[in-house]
């Protein structure tokens, strides 16, 4: 468990932002990953009272506050209605309702985890986030950003007509997983995200006229697998081969 | 820090420390059947209700509580001791540790889903593990006690 000497409830995002600029401040979201370190605090900066637990849906996009769980983005009806089920498939097998209850997804993409099921997916579906001081900025160059001493208070998902599925293969049930896999398609071009590598998610772009195995080979031949206990980056790459495959077929039968 | 909440229905103000896991701080105020367990956030046996909805306590700062409605089985005793007959008369608890945190999260499950089919009930369940009874004889529990609710 993390140790702090103080610990603030942030009143504004002008506040925490201030406090955070000291080296040893810390932003906390879910603490479902925090917790489990042993990290010592100056300062920990609590978001919890200024009103990112909120689900809004826009004209262009749908706003997701920082601090709203991974529970809420499950059970969501406008999110299950516009892009599907593939929001829900993202978040359920991660540990169990009471979990998800906890965890943020502000935390979740801030993490910028390897593991990461909500990163992976909403790389492909061309999300945005919101940071304090930075502004917008896609996430798809947020992911490889190095942490700084700003604090991310939205994510943003647009309403480009997003068909998308999204798959894993985990060991057991509610584990990380071994490899994640979404796959995305608009007007425009159709991507895939793969996370869990175990690096951090990235991207894809399938050809104009690619068959679905051969955008499912470029993917594994391309991208980089390493090995961890979950399994060997060759036992990755052919997992890469098959789950690009089966969620560019699910899009196209739909 | 200074907090006020809800806990079983009284309303307590209290100095807390703000990053005391909500598993201590509860058991401090002598709620004992929220157990610790795992404490890596794995196990749902420290499940206890915020605001209606299951939450791990283990992984909740006690400063997170502030304004809320907190529930444990304290609070929930005839509901929980009608759950844990179910579980009892289907041989679905050996060693029992495991009840406490599944019985909340039945409870919590009950308030959230009308008509959970069976794929729910798993997937809701989904976090709370149990190593004795393979989780078979707890379903068969639980549907039972869902559907003798239903009829009543």
């Amino acid at each position: 468990m993390f140790t702090t000497q103080n610990y603030v409830v942030a009143s504004s995002l002008d506040e925490a932002y201030e406090l955070n600029q000291k080296p040893k401040s810390t932003v906390l979201g879910g603490c479902g990953w925090l917790k489990m370190g042993r990290r010592m605090m100056s300062t920990a900066i609590d978001l919890s009272k200024l009103g990112l637990d909120q689900i809004t849906e826009q004209d262009e996009y749908f706003a997701l506050g920082a601090m709203v769980t991974l529970r809420q983005i499950e059970t969501h009806p406008g999110l299950a209605a516009y892009f599907g089920d593939c929001i829900a498939e993202c978040v359920r097998h991660i540990v169990g309702v009471q979990f998800r209850n906890c965890a943020t997804i502000g935390g979740s993409i801030w993490g910028r985890f390897g593991f990461s099921d909500p990163l992976t997916l909403f790389l492909s579906l061309g999300a945005e986030v919101v940071l304090h001081k930075a502004g917008v900025v896609a996430l798809a160059d947020f992911v490889n950003m190095p942490y700084d001493r700003d604090i991310l208070v939205e994510v943003r998902l647009p309403k480009r007509g997003q068909k998308a599925a999204y798959v894993t293969h985990r060991a057991s049930a509610t584990d990380f997983p071994v490899l994640a896999v979404a796959v995305c398609r608009t007007a425009d071009q159709t991507v895939c995200a793969v996370g869990a590598r175990p690096q951090r998610a990235a991207l894809v772009v399938r050809e104009d006229g690619e068959a679905v195995q051969a955008f499912a080979d470029r993917c594994a031949d391309t991208l980089t697998f390493s090995s961890n206990l979950r399994g060997s980056a060759e036992y990755r790459a052919h997992l890469c081969r098959v789950l690009v495959r089966r969620a560019a077929l699910a899009i196209e039968e739909d | 820090m200074k907090i006020s909440y809800t806990l079983n229905g009284q309303k307590v103000t209290d100095e807390v420390n703000p990053a005391q896991p909500l598993t201590e701080y509860l058991r401090s105020r002598g709620c004992y059947s929220v157990k610790r367990g795992c404490e890596t956030a794995n196990c749902g046996l420290c499940t206890v209700l915020v605001d209606g909805r299951p939450v791990l306590s283990c992984s909740t700062l006690t400063a997170r509580i502030d304004g809320k409605v907190v529930e444990t089985m304290e609070g929930l005793q005839s509901e929980a001791a009608e759950i844990g007959t179910y579980l009892a008369d289907e041989g679905a608890e050996q060693c029992g540790f495991c009840s406490p945190g599944l019985i909340m999260n039945i409870i919590g499950m009950t308030r959230e889903l009308k008509n959970p089919t069976e794929d729910d009930i798993r997937n809701y369940l989904a976090g709370n593990l149990c190593r004795c009874t393979g989780y078979v004889s707890q379903l068969r529990a639980i549907r039972k006690y869902l559907a003798e609710k239903e009829e009543a």
